[in-house]
Parts: C-alpha cells; sequence; structure tokens
C-alpha cells in the first residue's frame, strides 16, 4: 500500500510539469502509475477468483493456477442454501433498485424544477439522514417492521434500504435534473401535458446517464448490505447473502475454497450492474456531486 | 390552470436563490418565508392547491422517511434516556405478554458516557480512523483522477479497473482482504516470508489491524472519490490552463490556482461526504475484525451495534445513547463545516 502511495504522488507531480508536451519518460510514469493503481484495486478480487479455481486443498498456496476445477463451486450450490439466499438477495436489491430510482427521480426532480414549502426542509432531511448510524436505527426499525408484520419479509429490507440509497439518489438526482434546460419543461406544457407527463415522458429519458448511476448506487448498496439483513432475517430460507454468508464465515471458518466461490458467485450481479452503468457514471456523478 | 401556475419554471429562480443563501442567511431566510405557506386556511387551501403535485411527487420519500427514521430517532433518543435493556423491554416468554418495566433515567446515560473512558477513547479512534481515511483517500483519488483527466491511451480501460472496488460488494471485498491479510494462510504473509520476513499479525495485532482496517477503507473508496473528481475535472473549462499558460504559470501554479478552486464545489461535498460515511462506516469495521483485537479498532457505530447485540443482556439504553452522540457529532461538524466553507466566500 505504502510504496503505491509514493509512486502516485511522484507520478501526478510529474504529469502536471508536462501538460501538453509529454515525454517518454513522463509517459511511462504515467503509465506505470496507473498499472500500480490497477493491479493493487483488481488484485484482491482477481485473487479470490483464481483461489475459487483451485481444489479446496491447494486453496491457500500461492500459485496463480492450479488444476483448474469447479468443485468448489459444486460442493458450494450442492450443500448450501446458496441458490435460495441468491435468489432473495437478487429479489430485495432488485425491487429495492427499481423502488429507490423511481423515488429519488420524482423527488430529485421535484426539488429541481418546482419551489414548494417545505423544500429547504426536506432537503437538509435528505442531507441528515445519512448522518444517523445505524446502531440507532436498527432496534426502533426492528420493532416498527415487527408490528407491521415484515419482519423475515423482503418488503421489510426494501423499505430499509431505500432509506439508505434514496437520500443521496434524490441529491444526485437533482444535480442531474438541474442540468437540463427549463425549456424542455416549458416546451411539454405548451404541447398540454401535466408536469407529470412531462417529467414522464420528456424529463425521464433525458436523465438516463442520472439513472444508470442511481440505480447501480442503489443495487449495489442493497446487494452488499448486512447490519439490517442480518438482523432483520433469520431461518436459512429467508436469508439474503449477506447474512447467509455471516453464517457460512462462522461455519467453516477455513474453508476458504467454497468462500471464495462463493464471493465470485455474489460479485457476478453487481458486476453486470456496473458493466451496464460504468460508462455514464462519470457524467452521473458530475451533476450530483456538483451540485448536490 | 393551476398547473401552469407553479409549473412556473424554477430552475431560473433556483439558480439566482443558492448564490444569494451563500452570501448571507438573511437572503436565504427571506427566499424562504417568501414561499411558505400562509397561515390562513385560504392561502393554505390555495397552496395546496399550487403545490400538489410537487408534494406528491416528494410524498414517498417523505413518508417512508419519516415512518423509518423519524420514529426510530424519536424512539432512539427516547431509549437514550432510560435504563433499558434485554431485561426489561416488553417482550413475549412463550405465551405471556411480559410489559416494559425499565424506567426514565434522564442524561445518566450521557453522563455515563461522556465520563467514562470508553466513549472518549473509541471517539478518538473513530476520529484518527476518519481522518486518517479521508485524507488518504482524497488524496489518492485526487491524483488518479489528474491522471486520468489526461490524454493517455487505454484511458477508459484504466478507469474502469480503478472504478471495480466500488462494484464489488463489500462482503466480498472485505472477504478478499480476510483472506490476503490471513496471518498463516494470507498471500501478504507468504509473499514476505518468500522476502525472509516474519509474518505480520494484520489482524491480531492492535496497531495492525488499525492500518489493516484504514487500507482496506482507503481501498474501498477511492473509487467513489476518483469518479467525483474526475467530474469535477472534466468541468474545469479547459481555456483556463491554456490562458495561464499563455501567462507563463507553471504547473504547480496552475495546479495551485486552475485546478484546487475549479474543484472546490465537488470536493467539498465529497469531503463532507466521505466524513460522514467513513465516521459511520459499519460494514469494513464489522466484517474485517468485529472490532477486535480486544475493541483496538472498535469504531462508535460498531460499539454501538455491540451494545444491542452482542453482549448479554443487550443493551438498548447505551447503544442509543452512541447513536444519539454520534449523531450529535455528525451535525456538529456538518453545521461547522458550512461555516467555514461560508466565511471563506464559498457557495454551497
Amino acid at each position: 500500500m505504502s510504496t503505491s502511495t509514493s509512486t502516485l504522488v511522484t507520478g501526478q507531480k510529474a504529469n502536471v510539469q508536462l501538460r501538453e508536451r509529454r515525454s517518454p519518460l513522463a509517459s511511462f510514469g504515467l503509465h506505470a502509475t496507473l498499472v500500480v493503481a490497477s493491479v493493487v484495486a483488481v488484485f484482491p478480487v482477481l485473487w479470490v477468483l483464481l483461489t475459487s479455481l483451485k481444489p479446496a486443498k491447494y486453496a491457500t498456496t500461492t500459485d496463480f493456477v492450479r488444476e483448474t476445477t469447479f468443485e468448489n463451486y459444486t460442493r458450494l450450490i450442492g450443500d448450501t442454501p446458496f441458490l435460495t439466499w441468491f435468489g432473495n438477495s437478487l429479489l430485495i436489491a432488485g425491487l429495492s433498485t427499481v423502488i429507490g430510482v423511481f423515488v429519488s427521480a420524482t423527488t430529485g426532480y421535484a426539488i429541481s424544477r418546482f419551489r414548494f414549502p417545505g423544500k429547504r426542509g426536506l432537503m437538509w432531511t435528505l442531507l441528515i439522514t445519512q448522518m444517523f448510524p445505524v446502531a440507532v436505527l436498527i432496534v426502533p426499525i426492528y420493532n416498527i417492521m415487527a408490528k407491521l408484520g415484515l419482519l423475515n419479509q423482503p418488503m421489510g429490507l426494501v423499505i430499509t434500504y431505500l432509506t439508505i440509497s434514496v437520500p443521496f439518489c434524490a441529491w444526485m438526482m437533482k444535480g442531474f435534473f438541474d442540468g437540463i434546460p427549463q425549456e424542455i419543461d416549458e416546451s411539454g406544457q405548451v404541447d398540454g401535458l401535466t408536469p407529470f407527463g412531462t417529467f414522464w415522458r420528456l424529463i425521464l429519458p433525458l436523465a438516463k446517464p442520472g439513472i444508470a448511476v442511481t440505480a447501480f448506487y442503489s443495487f449495489i448498496t442493497a446487494w452488499g448490505e448486512v447490519a439490517y439483513a442480518s438482523a432483520f432475517l433469520v431461518g436459512d430460507e429467508n436469508m439474503t447473502l449477506a447474512g447467509g454468508l455471516q453464517k457460512f464465515v462462522n461455519q467453516y471458518s477455513s474453508q476458504w475454497g467454497p468462500m471464495a466461490a462463493a464471493s465470485v458467485l455474489i460479485a457476478i450481479p453487481a458486476g453486470v450492474v456496473f458493466v451496464f452503468a460504468q460508462k455514464h457514471l462519470v457524467s452521473g456523478m458530475t451533476a450530483g456531486a456538483t451540485k448536490g | 390552470m393551476a398547473a401552469a401556475d407553479t409549473g412556473r419554471p424554477v430552475a431560473t429562480a433556483a439558480g439566482g436563490d443558492t448564490p444569494a443563501r451563500g452570501r448571507s442567511r438573511a437572503t436565504g431566510r427571506e427566499t424562504t418565508t417568501g414561499t411558505a405557506p400562509g397561515k390562513a386556511p385560504g392561502r393554505l387551501r390555495r397552496s395546496f392547491s399550487t403545490h400538489w403535485y410537487a408534494w406528491t411527487m416528494v410524498a414517498p420519500v417523505v413518508v417512508v422517511i419519516g415512518v423509518i427514521i423519524g420514529y426510530p430517532l424519536v424512539r432512539g433518543v427516547y431509549l437514550s434516556l432510560t435504563n433499558a435493556n434485554e431485561r426489561n423491554v416488553e417482550r413475549s416468554i412463550g405465551v405471556n405478554q411480559l410489559p416494559a418495566t425499565y424506567e426514565f433515567v434522564g442524561l445518566d446515560n450521557y453522563k455515563d458516557a461522556l465520563t467514562g473512558d470508553q466513549f472518549l477513547a473509541t471517539l478518538g479512534w473513530t476520529v484518527l480512523w476518519t481522518v486518517a481515511c479521508v485524507s488518504i483517500t482524497f488524496a489518492l483519488g485526487l491524483a488518479l483522477a489528474n491522471i486520468l483527466n489526461r490524454k493517455i491511451a487505454g484511458r477508459a480501460f484504466y478507469r474502469m479497473l480503478l472504478v471495480l472496488p466500488w462494484a464489488v460488494p463489500g462482503f466480498v471485498s472485505v472477504f478478499a482482504w480476510r483472506f490476503l491479510y490471513n496471518q498463516d494462510n494470507g498471500l501478504l504473509n507468504k509473499l514476505l516470508a518468500g522476502g525472509g520476513i516474519d509474518a505480520v499479525p494484520w489482524l491480531n495485532d492492535p496497531t495492525w489491524a488499525k492500518f489493516a482496517v484504514i487500507s482496506v477503507n482507503v481501498w474501498l473508496g477511492i473509487p467513489f472519490m476518483m469518479v467525483a473528481l474526475l467530474g469535477g475535472l472534466q468541468s474545469i473549462p479547459g481555456e483556463l490552463y491554456e490562458a495561464a499558460e499563455m501567462d507563463g504559470a507553471s504547473p504547480w501554479q496552475r495546479f495551485r490556482h486552475i485546478t484546487m478552486p475549479g474543484l472546490r464545489p465537488v470536493s467539498t461535498t465529497v469531503v463532507l461526504l466521505s466524513t460522514i460515511w467513513t465516521f459511520n462506516m459499519f460494514p469494513v469495521i464489522f466484517l474485517l475484525t468485529r472490532g477486535g483485537p480486544g475493541e483496538a479498532t472498535q469504531i462508535l457505530v460498531t460499539q454501538a451495534y455491540k451494545f444491542s447485540f452482542e453482549i448479554s443482556p443487550r443493551d438498548f439504553a447505551q447503544s442509543s445513547t452512541w447513536g444519539v452522540l454520534i449523531l450529535v457529532l455528525l451535525m456538529l461538524f456538518a453545521a461547522v463545516y458550512r461555516r467555514v466553507l461560508r466565511k471563506q466566500g464559498d457557495v454551497w
């Protein structure tokens, strides 16, 4: 870690110096920095992938590839309710994403376009909501969910995840809508569209990059959440991957092979969402971050 | 139609409104009162008919936040003023429903927390953890964003690789790191052994464990920081750099006087957000070390979680007290942060 740090710093100095006309040495420095940083970024995940393909007895060897096999995967799927957990996670994360994107988009649009009483209060609330520690909320939310009968139900977790992702996403969407010219809204109204119609038919399609980022963020948040998931869901058939794997870790703490296989399978849906979202990530975030 | 009236596009108004709010508080207030609903019922009704669809659009969020955050918050504050724990809250044993027997104890919990060693020690580490994580993440994120903002072969490819840690679910990457850090079988120690260096107890020694959790969090946090700053860099007009170059500004001067101010809107926001997130970063600590060894890496949030879920009897009152203190600290931080920015003439 520390070596890569120093490389980064020197690399950056070098390239600032030679902005347009870059010497071969500076080019080399830039590429070297990026390569080191990329390796650090990718390696831990890649290592898990490689480990999952080794036979369990070789899991902790330093060889990159050794007798490639899928036995870890078959064992995982055969011996544990992995697929059930996976399905639960997919359902919960999918619902959180769809509802989260829709709700953040409407909220973001409202605070971007309209002035209404309570707007500033709402904007502050959205910021402050992000400060709420899980620990102070988890017990009371648990009680509410118990009263509403949503404990051990996917919907309970979906609602909880909305409170985590929507405040940030709504800010981001607001920034994004701020960048879409007013004239488009006006033309919609001239054509007789209701405000909802304008939003739905004209603005939303233009906000695709923002939506991509919001969807990515909501999905990742829900897919990887641990604290609520392990507190609210009990019983093998209801758990999500996060909760299930916690159990798994405790049970087979030394079984790195199957754990690695599980990690790879978990990372795949997130990776798919990422591939769809990634080209919009920078433009979408910009709008959100600058205006947010 | 009422719609035409409220449909009044507000971006222009909001555009004028935002800087004004930044410069002086009074102007901001004026704007607010200008749009606030009147007290007379007639005005209220008119206000409703004008704003109903704006309200409809935000209603789901308000309801969800109100129920899922508002009530728990009130409840949490209330619990922090009692001596509630697992043995005296309302609970059912078999068919018997036992009523709650906990009592109101006023501010005793706060007094205990603020005068005891545990809270302050944990707070000290939490602050160190937050400052270290945010500053390192910001510095590295900024460096990488600057490089990626140049014309460089394979830029999109590098960017995708560098953003990858963000796309991997937290518990998977934490697992990956635990695997690398493992004292007996982890790759890091095997590599060190290859170089003749003794195994490092990455997660079993208090100091190394602190180093380890900070590294992992930096690793996790860089993609967000980098993407946000890269977006910020791309929004700085290139002409500024050209003009500065014409005037003979050195690279450092260009960075100092164009890049840094240009990034300000983005960086102030991401620093605020990542400070808040890092302060409350539950999963990294919880999954990597469970706060251990001992309580060495326990931050406020994980400790509060431990109070209400892992100790016996589960101590809800103390957990809530810590939670409320976390919230108060963060709100104070946000308020001070904004004030400092405003003093420096910032718009935000």
